[in-house]
C-alpha cells in the first residue's frame, strides 16, 4: 500500500506525466537542436549524420512495431527496401519531386506491410518471426529477378531529385540531404509520440500485454496489430525513400536480412518501452559501428557484441533504463532534501 | 437432467444457455447444462472442484464453444459469437486468474475497458469532452471498489489481492448487462472481500449477475438463486434456503469438506 515507496522504486517507470502537454513538441526540439549541434561539430561526416537520421527513423518504426504492439519481426527491411525502390522508380519514371518520391515511399511501405501483415499477423512467436524473415527475402529475390525494372544487383540508379520547395538543391555534399532527412525526422517523431499517447497507443500496448484479455473487452486484435504494422511500413518506407533520395540509389542492401537485424539491435540496445529508445539506440550503434570500423574493419562487430551483452546484463530495458535511473535519482535526491525541511 | 427453472420471476430473459455440452477429448466436462439468467439476477453456481464451473463460464463467455447446445443473449443465438462479440454485446467476464495489464498503470488498465466500451479504443485524438466523460468513469469503476488512491500505480507491483480489485474493475468499467464473475474473491484478504461484493450489490439492478465462489459466506449473502453442479452438470438448483435444507447437496458438496456452517 505504500504509494510513495514504489514510485521510487528504481523499476517504476517515470510518472504517467499529465503536464507532457504543457510544452507540446519539446522532444521534437529537443531531437532537433541535437541534430544541428551534430552538423556543426561534425560537417565533415554530414553523409554519416543523415544515415543515422535515416536509420533513426526506421528504427522507430520497428520500435512502434515491435516495442508497443509486441509484433516480433526480423524483416522490417522488406517495408524500408519497398520506400526505397519506389522512391527510386517514381524518381526515375515518373516526377523528380522530392515529396512525390517521399509519398510515394510511404505508400510503399504501408503497402507491403498491409499485404504481408494481412498474412503473418495471424501466427505468433516463432513462425511470426519466419514469416516475416522469408517476407524481406522474397522481396529481395523479387526485386533481383526483375533487373529490367530494379537494376537487380547493381542497384537502381541514374534518377536524380528536384529541388526540395524548389529551391534547396540536392547538392553533392549531402547538406540538404541532411536537413530534409532531419525535418521528416522530426515530423515522424511528434506523430508517432501522438500515436504512442493516444487511445489507439494504450490498445496497442495492452494487446502486447494480454490480447486475450483485450478481447475480453471486446476489442478488435487483429485489426489493431494491422493497423499498427501498416503504421510501422509507412515509417519505414519514408526512412527507405529518403536513403534513395539522398543516395542517389537504391540497393538491394535495403532489403537486406542484415539490415533487419541490425535495425533489430539498435532498438534492443536502445530499449523497446518509449520510442526515444530507437534514437539512443540507432546512436550509440552508429557510433560504434564508425569507431571501432574505423579501428578494426573486420571484427567491429565484435564491439557491437560485447557493448549489446553488457548494456543487457546491466540495463534488461536498454539505455532507456539509465537514464530512468537517473531520473529516479535524482527525484529520490529531490525528495530527501524536501524531507530535511 | 433438471432441465425445469426454479427462476419463476417475470423479469425477461438476458442470458439463456440450453443444454450445453462441451467434450475435451473423450472427457465430458459440460453435460447438458441448461442456465437461464432474467435480468436482475444474482445466481450463484457453485459446486466442488473440477464441477465444470469455469469450463461453463468459458462457454458462456466465448472463450469455448459448445460441442451442443446454444447460448441466447436476449433471445438472440450468441452461440457462434467470439468473446469480442459477446462483450460488445454486453457479456463481460472476469478471471479467475488474474488477466490485468501489469505494466499498465490502475488508471490506465480501467481506461483501457470505459474506451473499448465506448469504441474510441481505437481512436488517434479525442475530444476534451470526450476524455473527460472517460476520465470521469475511470474514477466512477476505481471509486466503486475504493482503489482510486491508488490510480497511479503500476499494476504488477501491486499486492495480488489489490490486482485482483483492478481485475473487478474492469468488467465493472465495462457496464456490462450479464456479468459472469470466476471466483472474485479468489486471492483477495477477508478484510477486503466485502468491497467486492459490495461493488456487485451497487450495480444496476436489472443486470444479471452469475457468481462462481467457494467462500459461501459470499455466496449466502450475494445470491438469490442457487445453483449447484456436480461433474459437469447441475446437480441442483434452488433459493438459498432451499440449498442449505436439501440434504443431497449438502451430502455431496458441504457434507464432505465441511463448509455448511460457513466460515
Amino acid at each position: 500500500m505504500n504509494t510513495l515507496a514504489s514510485s521510487l522504486a528504481p523499476d517504476a517507470p517515470p510518472a504517467p506525466a499529465a503536464r507532457r502537454w504543457r510544452v507540446p513538441l519539446l522532444p521534437e526540439a529537443f531531437i532537433g537542436l541535437i541534430g544541428l549541434c551534430a552538423y556543426w561539430l561534425f560537417t565533415d561526416d554530414v553523409g554519416l549524420l543523415t544515415n543515422m537520421v535515416i536509420m533513426s527513423m526506421l528504427a522507430l518504426s520497428l520500435n512502434l512495431v515491435l516495442g508497443q504492439a509486441g509484433i516480433a519481426s526480423m524483416g522490417q527491411a522488406a517495408l524500408y527496401g519497398a520506400g526505397a525502390y519506389a522512391a527510386g522508380l517514381v524518381a526515375l519514371h515518373a516526377s523528380p519531386s522530392p515529396l512525390l518520391g517521399l509519398g510515394s515511399g510511404v505508400l510503399a511501405g504501408a503497402l507491403v506491410a498491409g499485404l504481408s501483415g494481412a498474412v503473418l499477423l495471424r501466427a505468433h512467436g516463432l513462425t511470426l518471426v519466419m514469416l516475416t524473415i522469408a517476407t524481406a527475402q522474397l522481396l529481395l529475390e523479387l526485386v533481383n529477378w526483375r533487373r529490367d525494372l530494379t537494376g537487380g544487383d547493381d542497384g537502381l540508379s541514374g534518377f536524380s531529385i528536384d529541388p526540395l520547395f524548389g529551391v534547396f538543391e540536392f547538392d553533392f555534399m549531402g547538406h540538404t540531404g541532411f536537413f530534409y532527412a532531419l525535418a521528416v525526422l522530426l515530423l515522424v517523431h511528434a506523430a508517432l509520440r501522438a500515436l504512442v499517447d493516444s487511445p489507439f497507443g494504450l490498445t496497442t500496448r495492452a494487446v502486447r500485454l494480454d490480447a486475450g484479455r483485450v478481447e475480453s473487452l471486446g476489442g478488435r486484435v487483429y485489426a489493431q496489430l494491422l493497423t499498427v504494422y501498416v503504421v510501422g511500413g509507412a515509417v519505414a518506407g519514408a526512412a527507405g525513400a529518403l536513403s534513395a533520395q539522398t543516395t542517389k540509389v537504391a540497393s538491394l542492401s535495403t532489403l537486406d536480412f542484415h539490415l533487419s537485424a541490425a535495425v533489430l539491435i539498435m532498438v534492443v540496445l536502445g530499449g523497446t518501452r518509449r520510442l526515444t529508445g530507437a534514437l539512443l539506440g540507432t546512436v550509440a550503434y552508429m557510433l560504434i559501428h564508425h569507431i571501432a570500423s574505423g579501428l578494426n574493419p573486420h571484427h567491429w562487430l565484435l564491439v557491437i557484441g560485447v557493448v549489446l551483452v553488457a548494456v543487457m546484463l546491466v540495463l534488461p530495458g536498454g539505455l532507456l533504463d539509465a537514464w530512468d535511473r537517473l531520473v529516479a535519482l535524482a527525484r529520490r535526491d529531490k525528495e530527501a532534501r524536501h524531507g530535511e525541511h | 437432467m433438471a432441465s425445469i427453472e426454479s427462476t419463476t420471476r417475470s423479469a425477461p430473459l438476458r442470458l439463456e444457455a440450453t443444454s450445453l455440452c462441451k467434450a475435451f477429448g473423450g472427457l465430458q466436462v459440460t453435460r447438458d447444462v441448461s442456465l437461464a439468467l432474467p435480468a436482475g439476477a444474482r445466481t450463484a453456481l457453485i459446486g466442488p472442484n473440477g464441477a465444470g464451473k469455469t469450463t461453463l463460464v468459458n462457454l458462456l463467455g466465448g472463450v469455448l464453444r459448445a460441442s451442443a447446445g446454444n447460448v441466447r443473449l436476449d433471445g438472440e443465438d450468441v452461440s457462434e459469437w467470439n468473446p469480442a462479440q459477446r462483450a460488445r454485446s454486453g457479456i463481460v467476464r472476469t478471471f479467475q486468474i488474474n488477466r490485468v495489464f501489469k505494466e499498465l498503470s490502475v488508471h490506465d488498465n480501467v481506461r483501457c475497458a470505459v474506451l473499448h466500451r465506448h469504441g474510441l479504443a481505437r481512436r488517434v485524438w479525442l475530444s476534451r469532452a470526450q476524455r473527460a466523460q472517460v476520465d470521469a468513469e475511470v474514477d466512477e469503476a476505481l471509486g466503486s471498489l475504493r482503489i482510486q488512491g491508488q490510480a497511479r500505480r503500476i499494476t504488477g507491483q501491486m499486492a495480488l489481492g489489490e490486482q485482483r480489485l483492478v481485475e473487478i474493475a474492469l468488467a465493472l468499467a465495462m457496464k456490462p448487462r450479464v456479468l459472469l464473475l470466476d471466483e472474485p474473491a479468489a486471492g483477495v484478504p477477508e478484510s477486503e472481500s466485502g468491497r467486492i461484493l459490495e461493488a456487485v450489490e451497487r450495480l444496476p439492478g436489472d443486470l444479471a449477475v452469475l457468481l462462481i465462489e467457494h467462500d459461501m459466506d459470499l455466496v449466502f449473502r450475494f445470491a438469490r438463486d442457487i445453483v449447484v453442479m456436480v461433474q459437469g452438470a447441475v446437480f441442483a438448483r434452488g433459493t438459498p434456503a432451499e440449498i442449505a435444507a436439501n440434504e443431497a447437496v449438502r451430502e455431496i458438496y458441504f457434507g464432505r469438506s465441511g463448509h455448511a456452517g460457513g466460515h
